[in-house]
């Protein structure tokens, strides 16, 4: 595998190994000195045309625990304000010698662009509202160590799936591994054609996530009720907002993610996000285990292909 | 006799006084002088099966052309034998044995880029395009810079053409000025000056009121509105078709919904006003119902269709190809399938390409970010060939008049276009209907090189045309 560009186009076998190499990695993270030699030498550079502290931060973590070089460009400083081209940035990227882009920005398809017009790996951070790879995984890891076997179970996931490359590339990655996958939202934040996909569709929160044994909550975009999507986050949070009180059509022991950052009270609320009651909710987990599943993937990608085994 | 003949040609293309002339027709009066002492300049074309819809005819046979006008079709071989002029006669033979001989196709509805846009497209690359794919006329659509919205941009644009020029241009005049949707353009001086029709192409008007009156002030002057149809809110930030692949490759789309609301629309203001409304670059199955309904109802509506919107479907963005990416969108198999009945049917009225040239960098960019269009004038002949005629759903015949005598009468073009007919102007075009090719963007005539039919194998490609009685062989 060259590219982590979509989950749609990775393999079952690709999935399960970036799964069971960042379990391993999962380890390291969890030491008190985390730090390995297994990709000295080479340079990640993160590219983002989108502001994102927690995703760029989590590859730059996952980069220098592995002795890696992590550089990072974000559009506003660089000269992408002086109206450059991406392919022109990326060109003069990969001239500095970069040995892997991890790239986020606001247009789909972006990396698939790079992908084309260079010759080093790159990672999807993001595009748009096509895929977030990474974060698909790591949404699988989480699951997978609570429930042991993806396969079979049903996966709900709340929230604006319109304009959420979460969404997707969850879809993709958890069909794959044999998911069941409802998609919940409010009609006009449904994609169309979502028939059309392996899921099934509701615009009823209460029976889509009856009987879930996961619930993946997306973060609700404020814009989308100023684009006349919705009429206020007031009705969103009432019909959708995933509450002790509406958990209780899942499955008891439901297990509640959140890719993050949270809307306190508008998507879900404060008591499920911390976990009040017994709800069992991942979500600081999940942000641990992306930088296990981001080291996985830039060891794919960067690390020397011969040597198979992790160097402790 | 010949004499009058010759005059009745050059009437025939007069347009409001500027007669349309093409590459090298000035210089050939300079160099051949004695065509001022009646020296006759006589073509040839043996052997050919010539096909002209416009008079009913596809028979072997020869054309004979005398100066710049057609004399007549005879059998093979008889051309050489006529002898109807006293006056010195030099003759020169082209042998097409095998190949179509038709009128020189006619798009109503291209892009030429100038003035303004010239790094994209020319008159003079634009027009050897057009004499590249067979055509001898296009009409430039008015979305250039400045607009054709004045008198000055349509004289411009045909003076350009006559120094330059390998196919005759007639402007598009705009709706409204600078085509910003508001004042209407004098477009009496648009006719007067040479504007063959009027368009909102682009730049899709939105107010109701607004098409209302522009539909009546057109009527008025006798003008085809020609629409864009397009609901802008619907398709706000769109930049393909809405539906699934969208879905899939996170792209925002453009309902169809969008084109059909404009058309139904547009359909009934031009029956309220009888303006003859013509609808731009059909793309949906919903819109081809409309027009069909339209025209069984009586209304003087006629529409048109581009290869790429009876070839392609949405699918082809996939990988995000910007050179899949136009307006309207490629859209889904059933559509497709809706734009080849309603050209089989006759609800269709012409074929044409929406040539639509942009610069490599402006297309090598974000899938959000890239310009609408493709060029289209250099496969148009082989994709209808290739996708229509040999598969059966329209005939030779049937195609070939959707390019030349049909779109000729649907935007006004004068008596005597699109048609082989004794006494019109000799536009030709020879076609070699065997040849398989393979579409190669780096071998256009174009400037541009925006195509998805890039490493596509098609079969039939123009051999040459003849423009005014000059041979354009690129």
């Amino acid at each position: 595998m060259k590219h982590l560009l979509t989950l749609r186009e990775t393999s079952v076998d690709d999935i399960r190994y970036l799964l069971d190499t960042a379990t391993a990695f999962r380890e390291i993270v969890a030491r008190p000195i985390k730090k390995v030699p297994t990709l000295r030498g080479r340079a990640m550079i993160t590219l983002f045309y989108e502001n994102s502290t927690r995703t760029r931060t989590s590859f730059e973590m996952a980069a220098k625990i592995m002795s890696a070089e992590a550089i990072n460009i974000s559009v506003a400083q660089s000269s992408v304000v002086k109206g450059e081209s991406l392919k022109d940035t990326l060109l003069t990227l990969q001239a500095l010698r970069a040995d892997c882009i991890v790239m986020r920005h606001p247009c789909s398809g972006t990396p698939e662009f790079a992908a084309n017009h260079l010759g080093i790996p790159i990672i999807n951070a993001g595009d748009g509202r096509h895929e977030h790879p990474t974060q698909g995984l790591l949404d699988l890891l989480t699951i997978r160590q609570h429930k042991q076997d993806i396969a079979g179970l049903t996966v709900a996931i709340v929230g604006d799936i319109a304009h959420s490359r979460v969404a997707r590339s969850n879809l993709w990655g958890l069909t794959k591994m044999g998911a069941k996958v409802r998609l919940v939202g409010p009609r006009t934040l449904l994609p169309p054609d979502a028939d059309q996909l392996p899921v099934e569709v509701f615009d009823d929160l209460r029976t889509g996530i009856e009987g879930a044994d996961v619930v993946n909550v997306l973060r609700l975009q404020t814009e989308r009720q100023e684009r006349g999507l919705l009429p206020s986050l007031r009705e969103y949070s009432r019909l959708f907002g995933i509450t002790p009180h509406s958990l209780k059509a899942a499955k008891p022991d439901v297990l509640v993610l959140h890719p993050g950052p949270m809307n306190r009270g508008i998507e879900i609320s404060a008591d499920v996000a911390d976990g009040v009651g017994g709800i069992r909710s991942a979500i600081e987990e999940q942000v641990t285990n992306g930088v296990a599943i981001r080291m996985a993937a830039l060891y794919m990608l960067m690390g020397a292909s011969s040597s198979g085994s992790v160097e402790a | 006799m010949g004499r009058t003949h010759f005059s009745l040609a050059f009437a025939s293309v007069k347009v409001h006084g500027l007669t349309v002339k093409v590459h090298g027709l000035n210089s050939y009066s300079e160099s051949n002088p004695e065509m001022m002492q009646e020296k006759r300049l006589r073509k040839i074309l043996t052997g050919g099966r010539i096909l002209d819809p416009s008079q009913n005819i596809d028979r072997l046979g020869d054309l004979l052309i005398e100066d710049d006008h057609i004399v007549g079709i005879f059998a093979v071989g008889e051309a050489a034998r006529n002898t109807n002029t006293q006056s010195t006669v030099e003759s020169e033979t082209i042998d097409v044995r095998g190949k179509l001989v038709t009128p020189g196709l006619i798009d109503i509805h291209v892009h030429l880029r100038e003035p303004g846009q010239e790094y994209k497209e020319d008159l003079e690359t634009g027009t050897k395009a057009a004499a590249a794919g067979g055509f001898t006329r296009v009409c430039c659509m008015p979305n250039t810079v400045p607009a054709i919205d004045t008198a000055a941009v349509v004289r411009q644009i045909l003076e350009r053409t006559a120094q330059v020029g390998s196919a005759h241009v007639h402007p598009i005049g705009a709706a409204t000025q600078a085509m910003q949707g508001d004042q209407l353009t004098e477009m009496a001086e648009l006719k007067a000056s040479g504007a063959i029709a009027i368009s909102d192409d682009a730049y899709p008007l939105q107010n109701a009121e607004t098409v209302r009156r522009v539909m009546e002030y057109c009527a008025m002057l006798g003008l085809v509105f020609m629409t864009h149809n397009e609901d802008k809110h619907l398709t706000e930030k769109g930049a393909m078709n809405e539906g699934y692949t969208a879905t899939v490759m996170g792209i925002a789309g453009m309902p169809r919904i969008a084109e059909d609301i404009a058309v139904a629309r547009n359909i009934m203001l031009a029956q309220l006003t009888g303006c003859r409304l013509h609808l731009l670059h059909i793309s949906t199955a919903g819109t081809v119902e409309l027009l069909r309904r339209a025209k069984a109802g009586g209304i003087n509506v006629t529409g048109e269709a581009c290869p790429h919107h009876w070839a392609l479907t949405d699918e082809a963005c996939m990988g995000y190809d910007t050179d899949a990416k136009m307006n309207p969108p490629l859209r889904t198999v059933a559509d497709c399938e809706a734009v080849k009945r309603g050209l089989a049917d006759g609800t269709i009225d012409c074929i044409v390409t929406d040539h639509a040239p942009h610069a490599g960098y402006e297309k090598e960019v974000e899938f959000d970010a890239a310009p609408f269009g493709i060029i289209g004038l250099e496969t148009s002949f082989a994709l209808t060939y290739t996708h229509l005629v040999k598969p059966g759903i329209l005939d030779l015949s049937d195609a070939i008049a959707k390019m030349t005598c049909i779109p000729a009468r649907t935007i006004g073009l004068p008596e005597g276009t699109g048609t082989l007919k004794s006494g019109a102007l000799a536009d030709v075009a020879i076609f070699d209907l065997e040849k398989e090719w393979t579409v190669d963007r780096n071998a256009v005539q174009s400037k541009s090189k925006n195509t998805p039919f890039h490493s596509m194998t098609v079969q039939g490609k123009a051999d040459f045309t003849i423009v005014a009685g000059q041979v354009i062989r690129l």
